[in-house]
């Protein structure tokens, strides 16, 4: 039994070896751990002086399941269910980059139509993605209307996507070379509806949230990065828009169909909290105009997808692709020996490079703006951590 | 004879019978009512464990409410909460951690393992840093398949560890 | 509402509505790109359609080129690199907007801080570290990119550096780029590839217990496979 207890001791203090450490000035240290509601699936340790933060060391793996190992021994096609898995919600963006990388290694072309199909798909899963993050964003400032709004509206693209696909969340819908399958009969319509209730519902959201007095003084002035500390820190996405920095893939490299469609970057330029919460909301309605100018250029008939191979290869090489998803560049580095599997995958996430201005940020904060500024940074720790 | 009774072993003998009695009488009625009360408030621990988290948070939106079930989402401290739903996958560095969290809460406890990584280890079975399913770590009530479940789902397997409340005994 | 959507207006005692109407700013990328004939390789190439469109719209990307000759921009981009390095950098490929260089350990920090200041490229993406157990190297690839100039806006250039496998150090890139500091420290426990001059080499995502060698190494077995 004492073998036991032994043990279970040892385990016990490799969990909480951050009580090891001396406090022998007034600092106090705090482990916001992997149990914790403002936190999800993460652990960052702050030191605390009084009220005020004066050091903090994420420490991510939590979620560690080792995707880019385990791609090596899968082929091409069957990575698909497993690479969408790191961001369940968005996994249209994340396996949209990994075919088109594919693409490139081994020359299959996609035909036009599932080429808008695959952009559709894409910009109904920013939405669901950038209204799931919303919907945390409100609990974690206690604003619970503003988490059960986002979620319901939420389901009516959920059930948009169900029709296109057949799952609610893990879509396993772009395969390299298009789509799995093409859209049902009157899917034109029902987007174009739901589209035009959600631009009437995105005004709703304004008023209650964005204006609501309580979340700009929580908000405002909360956690500056300044543009010139954003590119130096290589931060990515809609926490770069948030700092001036119009930087877009969807403009800057458009993969694609995306050089036809006519659409702006949405940015800001006060580089507070309250920007990083408000530039998403302006990509859903822009995306919103995408999605309508999509619907409307789509061809009528076609071809979506090339024909499917069992084990797509190509001749060795490597492929360096990106898109924009939800939370920034999301980029994908292939190297392919000739074999039908990969030889290295490597998954340029917005999340990691996000995680970098954490530390950056919190040091000065008060401990009441920690949930503030950590999630308008719009990280999501299973992507992180791959 | 009434002196008889009140003798100190035969006042022992009589306070047992009539103890007897009133557990009989009692036992059914008030398991019942405290079965009704565990049942109906259970209240889950906030802890996310990877991707199966967001249907966990679509089933607490409100078109699979599960509040109305009792169950309410992001709660504070887990010292009052007496469910906890392992969602998704518990990787190597997560399993000391989810076993503290399973101690701290008073009893009773019970757990639901939600989706086919919490259940076998699912998708990532031969990956180097998961768990093949929780029930090494801490004993599970009620296992929900899926990958993730659907919302409607982790409300049959909620229903089902209702029943399986509703005929425990007290302890 | 006299402000700018973009910039909320600090004196905000009457909760300004943001203005719903107006866009803001925009931000095409600028007519100064390298002419689009050097870019349209490849079939699914769409055209942009008529003049009156307003900037000009970059054409798909198809990053496979039909003809043997490198396009413009990313030549002249190497020319100047190898202009200024000669033997140090060799140049692997140029493709449509990726170009690629390989330089030996020693040379990394020169010419990483070249590009930074020179040529623009001011952060870097990520880092990816391969293992070739046929070579006995380990290959560490940076991916660089560039957010203020608007030419280079789609462009990344991969530097690669290659290095013993069985002792594996490498000087650390951190006070070039500092965004690099979070996936070299993931290289280093994923590869076991020291970056000296990195303030913490250790482990970022593995447990805390873990006693198996580095596990992106071609020898180290998932189970069962």
């Amino acid at each position: 039994m004492a073998d036991l207890e032994d043990r279970i001791s040892e385990s016990q203090k490799m969990g909480m070896q951050i009580l090891k450490e001396s406090d022998d000035d007034r600092l106090m240290t705090l482990s916001v751990g992997p149990q914790h509601p403002g936190s999800g699936h993460f652990r960052f340790i702050v030191k605390l002086d009084g009220d005020y933060i004066v050091h903090c060391d994420p420490d991510p793996g939590y979620v560690h399941r080792g995707e880019e190992k385990m791609t090596e021994y899968r082929n091409f096609i069957q990575n698909i269910p497993h690479l969408e898995r790191p961001v369940i919600h968005d996994s249209t963006n994340i396996t949209y980059s990994y075919s088109l990388a594919v693409e490139e290694l081994t020359g299959i072309e996609v035909p036009r139509r599932g080429q808008f199909i695959r952009a559709i798909a894409s910009e109904l899963n920013r939405q669901v993605y950038t209204l799931y993050w919303l919907a945390i964003y409100g609990i974690f400032l206690g604003h619970s209307t503003m988490f059960m709004w986002p979620t319901g509206d939420r389901e009516l693209f959920i059930d948009l996507l169900e029709a296109l696909t057949g799952a609610r969340v893990t879509h396993a819908f772009n395969i390299p070379g298009g789509v799995r399958n093409d859209v049902p009969n009157g899917f034109k319509d029902r987007c174009l509806r739901q589209i035009t209730y959600y631009e009437k519902r995105l005004k709703e959201y304004e008023d209650i949230f964005y204006n609501n007095p309580l979340v700009r003084q929580r908000t405002e002035g909360v956690g500056i990065l300044t543009k010139e500390d954003a590119i130096r820190l290589g931060v990515t996405g809609s926490v770069l828009r948030a700092s001036g920095v119009p930087y877009d893939i969807r403009k800057a490299e458009p993969y694609d169909v995306y050089n036809e469609i006519d659409f702006k970057v949405q940015y800001m330029k006060t580089a507070d909290s309250f920007a990083r919460a408000y530039v998403p909301f302006l990509d859903m309605r822009e995306s919103c105009h995408i999605l309508r100018q999509l619907l409307d250029k789509m061809p009528e008939a076609g071809e979506v997808r090339a024909k499917l191979q069992a084990n797509p290869r190509g001749p060795p090489g490597e492929a360096y692709r990106r898109v924009e998803s939800g939370r920034g560049a999301l980029g994908y580095y292939i190297i392919s020996d000739g074999t039908p599997k990969p030889y290295r995958v490597k998954i340029s996430v917005g999340s990691f490079r996000n995680m970098l201005a954490l530390p950056h940020l919190l040091v000065g904060a008060k401990m009441g703006d920690m949930p503030v500024i950590y999630w308008a940074l719009n990280y999501w720790p299973v992507e992180a951590d791959r | 004879m009434i002196k008889d009774l009140i003798n100190p072993t035969q006042f022992n003998v009589l306070v047992s019978k009539l103890g007897d009695i009133l557990v009989k009488a009692l036992d059914k009625p008030l398991g019942y009512a405290i079965n009704w009360g565990r049942i109906w408030s259970l209240w889950p621990v906030h802890l996310e464990t990877a991707c199966c988290s967001v249907e966990f948070g679509a089933a607490s939106g409100p078109r699979y409410d599960v509040e109305r079930f009792g169950i309410i989402e992001a709660f504070g401290s887990l010292r009052q909460c007496d469910l906890i739903v392992v969602q998704g996958t518990v990787t190597r560095k997560m399993a000391p951690r989810l076993r503290m969290v399973y101690d701290q809460m008073p009893e009773p406890k019970y757990v639901i393992a939600m989706g086919a990584c919490a259940i076998t280890g699912g998708l990532y079975v031969d990956s180097y840093n998961v768990l093949p399913g929780i029930d090494g770590i801490i004993p599970v009530d009620v296992y929900v398949p899926g990958c993730p479940p659907r919302p409607e789902t982790l409300i049959q397997g909620t229903m089902l560890l209702q029943e399986k409340i509703k005929v425990s005994k007290i302890r | 509402m006299s402000s700018k959507t973009d910039q909320k207006d600090n004196s905000n005692n009457n909760y300004n509505i943001i203005n719903n109407d107006s866009k803001t700013s925009t931000a095409e990328t600028s007519a100064t790109q390298s002419p689009p004939d050097s870019r349209q390789l490849g079939d699914i190439v769409s055209k942009s359609s008529s003049p009156s469109s307003p900037p000009p719209v970059k054409t798909t990307t198809t990053l496979r080129t039909k003809d043997s000759e490198p396009p413009a921009f990313e030549k002249g981009i190497a020319g100047e690199i190898s202009a200024n390095f000669g033997q140090m950098v060799q140049i692997i490929f140029i493709k449509p907007l990726r170009i690629k260089i390989a330089v030996e350990p020693p040379n990394i920090v020169k010419v990483a801080t070249f590009l930074r200041d020179n040529l623009g490229f001011d952060h870097a993406e990520s880092v990816a570290g391969t293992d070739y157990p046929k070579d006995n190297q380990i290959e560490v690839i940076y991916h660089l990119g560039s957010y203020l100039r608007d030419d280079l806006a789609g462009h990344v250039l991969a530097i690669a550096t290659r290095t013993n496998r069985d002792d594996a150090r490498l000087p650390t890139l951190i006070n070039v780029y500092k965004s690099v500091e979070y996936h070299e420290r993931e290289t280093f426990e994923m590869l076991g590839v020291y970056f000296e001059g990195h303030p913490r080499n250790e482990r970022f995502l593995l447990p805390e217990d873990w006693a198996d060698i580095p596990p992106l190494r071609k020898e180290f077995r998932i189970k069962g496979r």
